[in-house]
């Protein structure tokens, strides 16, 4: 049956559903069950599986991970909220030496199963520290799986594998994405970590991408498709443990890469899948990898240094025809003619 | 010594010198090489470990940090495993992979030690969190240094458990030195470390942690009121290492600490103290003693053989267990 579902509901029915079937889950952080519940993703949760399952928490967020950390090693599964994801760099010993080490460094002994939402975005003025996209720090490290879904049937379908999975689990969603729709199954259903997807099919250039670049990835690949370019997209979904073979599958048969990612350009996530790429697959390549990506540069705050900040359809398009050799005059992008680039659409108002 | 049952007494000794004979033995065999990770060992603080964990099931949770050997063995952590985990061996209580700062004995309830300032302090709290969530009657306690208090993750750990009333005992071993910073250029003077606890509406206590007695009978309350339900509790014990920071030697010629200050701390031996009260009531003999003493060694040369004796992991244990399937 066809059922349309926001991302944001999808992420909420998902909480939900974990929650109702297994009562060792429990959902913590700053503002969860408050009238907003974390963009709506929340919302009566409260009402529903009661104060003691759905917590707010105190502003601690290096501590309450620890909290998390040790609710699991003794049976529960929580899952752990940040509203930005630059709160959790507060957490980084929890996450990064304690969560991470801990199975491993005690022999296979013990299991942290723990999710921990974190919310990256652009735009509305986010700047320096609202609007970070650290994926890459968190994928660097051993023992942390990093899942960055797309779409509204992904985010279900991999936040209850993550809840599910004995692992810690850094589950980043894009703010820009919460208001997207689309099909939408009821019911539990798991989309496995460790797993890309094929966005769209092509034979001309490979663009692997994930979380919010993939709408702009596909958008641009539209664009080069009426001009008879046809770009396959590859949406990574988990960047931790990277489900590389159709990556390479995909430029052995294309010949060319683009990625776009939305974290900065040095020792990017971008720079990981560039690198697989030339290791397995060099002698497929056509042309030099290219990467779409922030520049080097902290997030500025006003829009009119933002505009230029953020990579978008356009960014891909043209790192295409450079590819590819050719200059072409780029259309004017009907949707951002004259328009706003500081959201991602007209229904969002922010503030985020 | 008030009110405590000669048994109690007596065990409270052996449990002391058990610790201290395979610390003692630790750094005699550390110098060969085979024990290649660095190690923290408690001799002198043997009372604290062995005062609160006497209080403890195995069906109650400790947390430790960089110095847990005593932790670990007074909660009943295995000798043989420990011992092997020190040499690397894939029989070793983390299986080779963690050695002395990463140790956990799951069926003594030793949930874990990692020596990270203040780390484990908040899994602590998020273990007793977990099984209040889960409708059981278990005590976790947290063992730490003096440096760990002034980590922000204490305070978050403190805030909570008072928040949340949790059953969560907090136990501070301050023996005055963070490797070889003292206290004096870490925290302003005349602020007692057991009033921060109390700062976060935890009931707070500070005493002598080398008087097993004293630490025996704090910790009896703290933990039979976290049992109740009734929260947590901070205890404060001063007490002194008398080796250095990390390896098996003394280090007074370093010139950080005085001989004078040494010799004052060594001579209230929590392990002499209390061995002299025991002989004075007539509660052991020498020759108990010496009997103890024996079969103490005789189990650790059984351990120290195991763990020499024992395979090293193989190569697939490199990339296994970064995941749990």
């Amino acid at each position: 049956m066809h059922r349309e579902l926001k991302y944001s509901q999808a992420v909420h029915e998902a909480i939900e559903l974990c929650m109702a079937r297994d009562r060792s889950v429990y959902v913590m952080g700053l503002g969860v069950p408050d009238p907003k519940g974390i963009f709506g993703t929340t919302l009566g949760l409260k009402d529903k599986f009661g104060a003691g399952r759905v917590l707010d928490m105190p502003a601690s967020e290096n501590g309450m991970t620890g909290v998390a950390i040790g609710s699991a090693l003794v049976g529960m599964r929580p899952i752990m909220t940040h509203q930005r994801i630059d709160f959790a760099l507060l957490a980084l010993d929890q996450i990064a030496g304690q969560a991470a080490n801990w199975h491993y460094m005690f022999g296979g002994q013990a299991r942290v199963p723990l999710v921990i939402r974190m919310i990256i975005g652009r735009g509305w003025g986010q700047g320096p520290q609202h609007s970070q996209s650290l994926h890459a720090w968190f994928a660097h490290i051993p023992g942390l799986k990093v899942v960055m879904p797309a779409t509204p049937y992904d985010v279900k379908g991999l936040l209850i594998a993550s809840v599910e999975d004995d692992n810690p689990v850094v589950f980043i969603e894009h703010r820009w994405l919460h208001n997207i729709t689309g099909d939408v199954p009821g019911g539990l259903y798991r989309v496995p970590l460790g797993r890309s997807r094929v966005a769209r099919e092509g034979d001309d250039l490979t663009i692997a991408t994930a979380s919010y670049m993939t709408l702009e990835a596909l958008r641009a690949a539209e664009m080069l498709a009426e001009e008879g370019l046809n770009a396959e997209v590859i949406d990574l979904r988990t960047l931790k443990p990277l489900d590389e073979a159709p990556i390479l599958d995909s430029v052995r048969k294309t010949g060319r890469l683009i990625v776009a990612d939305t974290g900065w350009r040095s020792v990017g996530f971008s720079a990981e899948v560039v690198a697989r790429v030339t290791e397995a697959a060099l002698d497929h390549l056509k042309a030099p990898p290219r990467r779409v990506t922030l520049p080097d540069c902290p997030t500025p705050t006003s829009r009119a240094l933002a505009d230029f900040y953020y990579p978008s359809a356009r960014d891909i398009v043209a790192t295409a025809w450079g590819m590819m050799g050719l200059e072409v005059e780029l259309p004017v992008m009907q949707e951002t003619a004259g328009a706003l680039l500081d959201v991602p659409d007209k229904s969002f108002t922010g503030p985020f | 010594m008030r009110n405590i049952e000669p048994a109690v007494l007596k065990r409270l000794y052996q449990e002391m010198l058990r610790i201290r004979l395979i610390e003692e033995r630790i750094a005699e065999l550390y110098p060969m090489e085979e024990m290649r990770c660095p190690i923290h060992l408690c001799i002198g603080q043997e009372a604290v470990a062995v005062g609160l964990c006497a209080h403890l099931t195995r069906d109650d949770y400790v947390l430790s940090g960089h110095r847990s050997h005593g932790h670990y063995l007074a909660k009943g952590g295995d000798l043989k495993r420990m011992m092997a985990e020190l040499f690397g061996k894939v029989t070793g209580c983390s299986k080779g992979k963690g050695g002395s700062m990463h140790m956990l004995d799951l069926e003594a309830g030793f949930l874990g030690a990692t020596p990270i300032v203040g780390g484990t302090i908040p899994i602590a709290v998020g273990a007793a969190f977990g099984t209040v969530m889960q409708g059981e009657n278990r005590v976790t306690a947290a063992f730490f240094g003096d440096a760990a208090v002034e980590e922000g993750v204490f305070h978050e750990s403190l805030n909570f458990a008072a928040l949340r009333t949790l059953p969560v005992v907090f136990v501070c071993e301050n023996n005055l030195y963070s490797v070889l910073s003292p206290l004096s250029v870490r925290q302003p003077s005349g602020r007692e470390i057991y009033h921060l606890a109390q700062g976060h509406g935890v009931e707070s206590f500070q005493a002598d942690g080398n008087d097993v007695v004293e630490v025996y009978n704090l910790a009896g309350r703290a933990i039979s009121k976290a049992r109740r339900g009734d929260g947590p509790t901070f205890l404060e014990f001063k007490t002194y290492r008398w080796r250095e920071h990390c390896g098996p030697n003394y280090d007074i010629d370093l010139g950080y600490r005085t001989e004078d200050e040494f010799q004052e701390w060594r001579s209230r031996c929590p392990i002499d103290r209390l061995k002299k009260h025991l002989k004075g009531k007539g509660l052991i003999t020498d020759l108990e003693a010496e009997d103890m003493e024996n079969s103490l060694r005789a189990e650790i040369d059984e351990a120290v053989e195991f763990a020499g004796e024992s395979p090293f992991p193989e190569v697939e244990a490199l990339e296994q267990h970064i995941f749990a399937p």
